[in-house]
């Protein structure tokens, strides 16, 4: 028992290490920007005496530390400035972009993993053939091919040319605002709302970038389950079931996969973590209203508050999902307990 | 010497100096891989890519900067052998010297991030205890971030540009060699030859130096290899989102910013980019699976 609370509390600790230095980072960033931020916040026309109060609201009259100090209060207290270019809070900036973004990166995981598992099996099972390198040159070309000419070509193809799928952006203008809005994920919305017309559309409008994402993901996900998949298939259990005249469905499914299900937890997280970054890109080409293009756009008009608050919650995410794959692989496989 | 590599004394199992030892290790490890086809595409294309791009002002049709405002967006033709920008701008001849820049990016960044890596994963695997901690915590935190993200808002604080980019891709690249240099030097440290060698007096330094670093360098190239094809599609990526190399440079990502309003109705002049980082970032990666199926085969 005191084994385990050790071990929790040096995870506490690392955790807390780790976050410390995503802030550090984060405030860095924000510090060392060319652009003077009191000219950034009132214009290059301000009077003097307005920069001064300015440079004094903001805190920049103080020492690096204090200011770093007062960075992190303000961090706990849930606030990350305010943007200059939408005048919101950065917190409420980010709580309406953040779901598109969910939303995408949720789906695409999905659909990866659906068609990277099983990819992946068929590739061990039939390790060296034609189908093993047939999948092999699918995922490596997936993972060659950077997302924005995948994103425009698809545009062009699937959009322009044959018409069959709609255009750039979340939702058609028919359906802007028409769905209330409770989660912003527009699917579970239009599906609390009853509006079947507005899931369909908002299904419609994923169905590219998510296939796009998902494609570039898969290639981690077929390679890893290959390799965990080819490893589980030489165990000795596998040989039993063989020889005990068991069907290859059952060989592969029902004895071997199972252990190669836990490794993966991991490998999807990662995998989840990594389309944040894929999102950023497609939601550019895509016109998706979500935070990679939050962080773009106040990345051009040189906003630095939101691009800190987007750098820091992305950091965030990806720690949070390490942890929770760590605590599901650890659930799932005794041997690591 | 032409005697001496026969193949031979190459395949020889008994070989009688370290160095032929040596040879005939890395020929095995050749022989590997020529018979692994896509490595060898992979190969082919890269060499390609790189005598391309040195070669760019000889092979050029044109200067790549001169405008032409009255033949733009042409088709391509016997003139302009894949066409012309939206400032009448030969786009072959584009892409030639936008292979220069990519893979001057490209290493500049390994030339950066390896010895970086391989210092830190070193040190940090050969000393243990404190040292070890708190660089693997730095490492964990700069692994923390998304790569494009974290060079995103490093390029915004410095100022977009090729240097900027290089150094902020650098900046976010380094952790994975140096996680991989310390799992090297740690199965390494406790061997008998290091023991031999702090017996005879030799300072830290010299051991991880001498005799640590270099056994951790091919496991670090096949990561750099895998690598590749993800520092140029970052690089592509900042270059299409404004953060990397600026127009008028012919960088491929750059010059699809720029060109994709066209896509719809002059197609190539964004897509011929968008082929050459893919069949770049493809032909590094096949490269990079070989060369891990031929030094690592475990994995395969």
């Amino acid at each position: 028992m005191t084994k385990r609370l050790n071990a929790l509390a040096g995870l506490l600790a690392s955790v807390g290490l780790t976050l410390l230095g995503l802030v550090i980072i984060t405030f860095l960033i924000g510090r060392v920007m060319p652009i003077d931020p009191i000219i950034a916040a009132v214009g290059d026309n301000a009077p003097q005496e307005v920069v001064e109060r300015a440079r004094l609201e903001m805190g920049l009259d103080q020492p690096i530390l204090m200011q770093f100090f007062h960075y992190v209060v303000q961090l706990l207290h849930g606030d990350l400035g305010r943007s200059i270019l939408t005048k919101n809070p950065v917190i409420s900036d980010i709580a309406r972009y953040f779901p598109a973004t969910l939303e995408l990166a949720t789906a695409a995981v999905i659909v990866a993993a659906i068609i990277g598992i099983p990819l992946g099996v068929w590739a061990a099972v039939r390790q060296g053939t034609w189908i093993d390198q047939t999948i092999r040159v699918v995922c490596l070309a997936g993972h060659s091919v950077p997302v924005f000419v995948l994103a425009l070509i698809s545009l062009l193809v699937f959009y322009a040319a044959l018409g069959i799928a709609p255009g750039p952006g979340r939702q058609d203008i028919v359906f802007q605002d028409m769905v209330p809005h409770i989660t912003g994920v527009l699917t579970i919305d239009s599906i609390i709302a009853g509006d079947w017309d507005a899931l369909w559309d908002a299904l419609a409008h994923m169905v590219q970038p998510v296939c796009i994402l998902a494609y570039f993901s898969m290639a981690y996900i077929t390679r890893m389950t290959r390799a965990f998949m080819l490893d589980a298939l030489r165990g000795e259990y596998v040989i039993t079931a063989r020889a005990k005249g068991l069907s290859p469905f059952s060989v592969i499914w029902i004895h071997a996969f199972p252990n190669v299900g836990v490794q993966l937890v991991t490998v999807l997280a990662l995998t989840y973590a990594g389309l944040l970054e894929g999102a950023v890109v497609t939601e550019t080409v895509f016109s998706w209203p979500g935070l990679g293009q939050y962080l773009t756009v106040s990345l051009m008009n040189a906003d630095m508050n939101p691009v800190m608050g987007a750098t820091l919650l992305v950091g965030l995410v990806y720690v949070g999902l390490n942890l929770l794959a760590d605590a599901v692989y650890r659930q799932l496989d005794p041997r690591v307990r | 010497m032409s005697a001496a590599f026969s193949q031979a004394w190459l395949l020889d199992e008994t070989p009688a100096s370290r160095s032929q030892a040596a040879w005939g290790r890395r020929y095995r490890a050749w022989l590997d891989l020529r018979s692994n086809p896509l490595a060898m595409i992979g190969l082919v294309v890269v060499v390609a890519f790189v005598i391309l791009s040195l070669a760019a002002p000889l092979l050029a049709t044109h200067d790549p900067g001169v405008q032409n405002l009255t033949n733009r967006l042409a088709k391509p033709s016997v003139a302009h052998w894949l066409g012309t920008d939206e400032l009448g701008r030969d786009i072959y001849s584009r892409i030639l010297y936008g292979g220069r820049v990519t893979l001057g990016m490209v290493i500049a960044v390994v030339l950066l991030v390896a010895p970086l890596g391989l210092a830190v994963g070193c040190i940090a695997g050969y000393s243990g205890g404190a040292v070890d901690r708190i660089l693997m915590r730095v490492t964990d935190v700069f692994l923390a971030f998304p790569r494009l993200i974290l060079a995103l808002a490093f390029v915004a604080a410095l100022k977009p540009g090729v240097e900027s980019a290089v150094l902020a891709i650098a900046l976010t690249a380094w952790p994975p060699y140096a996680r991989l240099a310390r799992a090297e030097t740690m199965t390494v440290r406790n061997s008998d030859f290091i023991a031999a060698c702090r017996l005879t007096g030799a300072p830290a330094g010299r051991i991880v130096l001498r005799h640590i670093a270099p056994l951790c360098v091919p496991s670090l190239v096949v990561r750099i290899t895998l690598d590749m094809s993800s520092i140029i599609i970052t690089a592509a990526s900042l270059g299409f989102l404004g953060m990397g190399a600026q127009p008028p440079s012919p960088e491929w990502g750059a010059m699809i910013a720029t060109a994709k309003r066209f896509i719809f109705e002059q197609w190539w002049v964004p897509t011929i980019p968008g082929l050459a980082i893919f069949m770049a970032s493809l032909a590094f990666n096949f490269l990079g699976d070989g060369l891990r199926d031929v030094l690592d085969p475990k994995q395969r």
